[in-house]
């Protein structure tokens, strides 16, 4: 276990002038591949979004569109190699990470931005109590002692809801329920107040009475210390309910943003128009479900052109050839619409009718 | 073979255990040749009543002693009619995919009866279980584990002729194969390849494939579509239903997705802690549901509109579900339910059509087991 000297200034402290230079995180035009036998996977093309503090954004995609990679790589957990980030930037308080040493990624890691995994039985250590586990956030960002450690444990335990906090710190993560474990999760990413948190499907494999509790808490939290939140997830129901803005990646390329309402109201692509209609709804019972033909694209040989086109109902020939762009959404008349933006070629036919 | 109807008093109501008609079968031959009677659209072809199943609870390695019971399953009954989708939600734990097994012969019941066109199938071994199997299949959750990655796709499709020979005769089975490939909508030019050369939604439509193989009447759904991508999802969905409709199948349809349980489904059980919370049709149970359950679980379910996420009315339920060991006394919802008083403690609430509405004609008048059971539309509530 490396100790970080906590004496160490952590760049780009939180204060309220910090705060209106820039966006809190920043992501620009960044590329992910992997060096596989088969070739080389290109699984984030040419990503950029930000997250500002008390905002959530929503990334949705399906498995393989690269959500989950770019949010490793902002971590800074890829496995490098095979992974390689031939080009980009991600920039925090307008500091670029990439080309920040390790020691200095690992003070921000964990202190500055967290993550919650998806998996928490697979994501906690199952030979180590969970008190020991959340006061290693202490232990080594803070240099606390084993008791002081334990100490702030129970009183995270007790934010995150979990009843008997005090006796059951030194239960091991077997020892608790599902939703219980998830809790365990956010009070670990929480310790250290990051300004930003990135929750990788937090929710999906929780019960539905047990994911809303989950989500409920998770955005109490977040209210409460004016976090960031990036919330990966393939649930359209769930996005709905937290998020206040929203891209949507496929084939390692954002394909839409909007704002949370926008989209939902009105997508500007084909494929969340897809999306969108091929989930049944709670409150109507439709007759077919529509659903999108194929299937999502091998990363070792994505189409040329357009990467939807394949199974787009719209494709034209020049969906097969060009790449389209990322280009702001406009009203008929021209108006600008704030935060939108659509990589199709025929965006004005999808969201205009 | 058990008389239904000389059956001790089950725990839960079950009103029309005394219908349950049975052959009066006394070989096997008859038995069998019972199996292929056919049975009309709209009447029951699996009636289960009263099923439980405990699992021991052992201590001690050389002299096990039984410490207690997993009650997985505690005393459920339900009918499913011919040509209909009965879906079962519930969160986990809540013993649906026992329920699932125990259908399908591949657990003991503890107790209690599974009427197959009359029969009971729970006590069969041997060649009458086997004749039963035929007409009962299953597809299941995980299409990466449940296909075997050493056979070919022709040889898992063309499997269940190997176990039941007078299905297809041996020169006819390729045909066969690549038939039911055409049918849930694969190349029928794939039958030499192997499970890993295909995506999730590919694998699952291999096992609705291998589940159609020997022509059953119904199938067993454990969360057929809960590992795919949504977009995948719509397209496993729709063929399900396309098969159903071309082959008079009838599903009992296990899922926790309750946004696409009542897309499939024209009835819907409520399942909690091994008991059955509420039964009724889709409609009855989506718009009209009168057990604080499923009123919470409705209003949990986020719905992909952010419009209407500030008109809903969200109840949120504290707590985990209780150890299927140690259930509490009563009904056992009684420890997360904002209605609970003490009489919910003592008594256990059966599943009947609740007093208030007998006299009704609303749809709130379908069998809910909870003795403070009122209509709450938590769906479209503004």
């Amino acid at each position: 276990m490396t100790i970080i000297d906590p004496t160490d200034a952590v760049p780009a402290p939180r204060s309220g002038d910090d705060q209106k230079t820039g966006p809190l995180l920043e992501v620009r035009d960044l590329h992910v591949e992997f060096q596989t036998r088969e070739g080389v996977v290109r699984a984030v093309n040419g990503v950029n979004y930000s997250v500002n503090s008390g905002e959530t954004l929503a990334v949705l995609g399906e498995s393989g569109s690269g959500k989950s990679v770019t949010a490793q790589a902002i971590m800074g957990i890829l496995d490098m190699p095979p992974a390689r980030i031939p080009q980009g930037e991600i920039r925090f308080y307008g500091q670029d990470m990439l080309t920040m040493s390790a020691d200095e990624r690992r003070k921000l890691r964990g202190a500055r931005i967290a993550m919650i995994f998806q998996d928490a039985l697979s994501a906690l250590n199952p030979v180590l109590s969970v008190g020991f586990q959340l006061g290693e956030m202490f232990r080594v960002h803070q240099g606390l002692s084993r008791k002081e450690a334990k100490a702030k444990a129970i009183e995270l335990m007790d934010r995150v809801k979990i009843p008997a906090a005090a006796a059951r710190v030194n239960d091991y993560p077997h020892q608790f329920s599902g939703g219980m474990r998830q809790r365990i999760m956010i009070a670990m990413a929480l310790a250290l107040e990051p300004d930003l948190i990135i929750a990788d499907e937090p929710t999906t494999a929780l019960d539905v009475t047990v994911q809303a509790q989950v989500m409920d808490l998770l955005a109490e939290l977040q209210r409460e210390y004016r976090m960031g939140l990036i919330l990966i997830t393939h649930d359209l129901g769930v996005v709905a309910d937290v998020a206040d803005k929203i891209a949507v990646m496929y084939a390692g390329r954002i394909v839409e943003t909007a704002p949370v309402h926008e989209l939902y109201k009105r997508p500007a692509h084909p494929y969340t128009r897809g999306l969108l209609d091929s989930i049944p709804r709670l409150d109507q019972k439709g007759q077919d479900l529509y659903a999108i033909k194929g299937l999502p694209p091998n990363l070792l040989k994505v189409p040329s052109g357009c990467a939807f086109n394949p199974r787009c109902e719209k494709a034209q020939d020049i969906c097969r050839t060009e790449l389209p762009p990322l280009v702001p959404v406009t009203e008929r008349d021209g108006a600008e619409l704030p935060g939108r933006a659509s990589a199709c070629h025929f965006w004005k036919e999808t969201i205009h009718g | 073979m058990a008389d239904p109807t000389g059956a001790a008093e089950p725990t839960d109501a079950t009103p029309n255990v005394s219908q349950v008609e049975v052959a009066d079968v006394h070989s096997e031959a008859e038995a069998v040749a019972a199996l292929d009677a056919k049975v009309d659209r709209g009447e029951p072809i699996l009636q289960v009543r009263d099923l439980t199943k405990h699992f021991p609870l052992t201590q001690g390695v050389l002299f096990k002693r039984q410490v207690g019971a997993v009650k997985a399953v505690d005393g459920i009954s339900f009918d499913l009619y011919q040509g209909e989708t009965l879906g079962i939600v519930g969160e986990s734990g809540c013993g649906k995919s026992t329920v699932a097994k125990l259908l399908m012969n591949l657990e003991r019941a503890t107790a209690g009866e599974i009427f197959y066109k009359g029969q009971d199938i729970s006590k069969l071994s041997g060649k009458a279980l086997k004749a039963v199997r035929r007409n009962i299949q299953m597809i299941f959750q995980d299409p990466y584990t449940s296909l075997n990655p050493r056979m070919t796709v022709g040889d898992i499709i063309g499997e269940p002729f190997d176990i039941h020979p007078e299905v297809a005769p041996k020169g006819d089975r390729r045909r066969r194969v690549k038939e039911l490939l055409d049918v849930v909508g694969l190349n029928p030019e794939y039958i030499n390849r192997y499970p890993h050369q295909f995506s999730g939604g590919q694998r699952q439509r291999i096992g609705i494939a291998r589940g159609l193989a020997l022509n059953p009447e119904v199938i067993i759904c454990d969360e057929p579509v809960s590992a795919l991508d949504v977009s995948v999802q719509a397209q496993v969905i729709n063929l399900m239903e396309g098969l159903q409709n071309e082959f008079n199948l009838s599903y009992l349809f296990i899922a926790h997705d309750l946004s696409i349980v009542r897309h499939i489904s024209d009835r819907v059980g409520v399942m909690y802690l091994g008991k059955m919370a509420e039964i009724g049709s889709d409609e009855q149970i989506y718009e009209h549901p009168t057990h604080p359950y499923t009123q919470a679980l409705l209003s949990a379910v986020p719905v992909p509109d952010p419009e209407a996420r500030e008109h809903r009315e969200r109840i949120i339920l504290t707590g985990d579900v209780p150890s299927p060991a140690n259930p509490p006394s009563g009904c056992r919802f009684r420890t997360r339910c904002w209605k609970a008083q003490d009489k919910c403690a003592e008594e256990l609430p059966l599943l009947a059509i609740p007093e208030r509405f007998k006299d009704s004609d609303t749809p709130a008048a379908h069998e809910s087991a909870c003795h403070f059971a009122e209509e709450k539309d938590v769906v479209n509530a503004a």
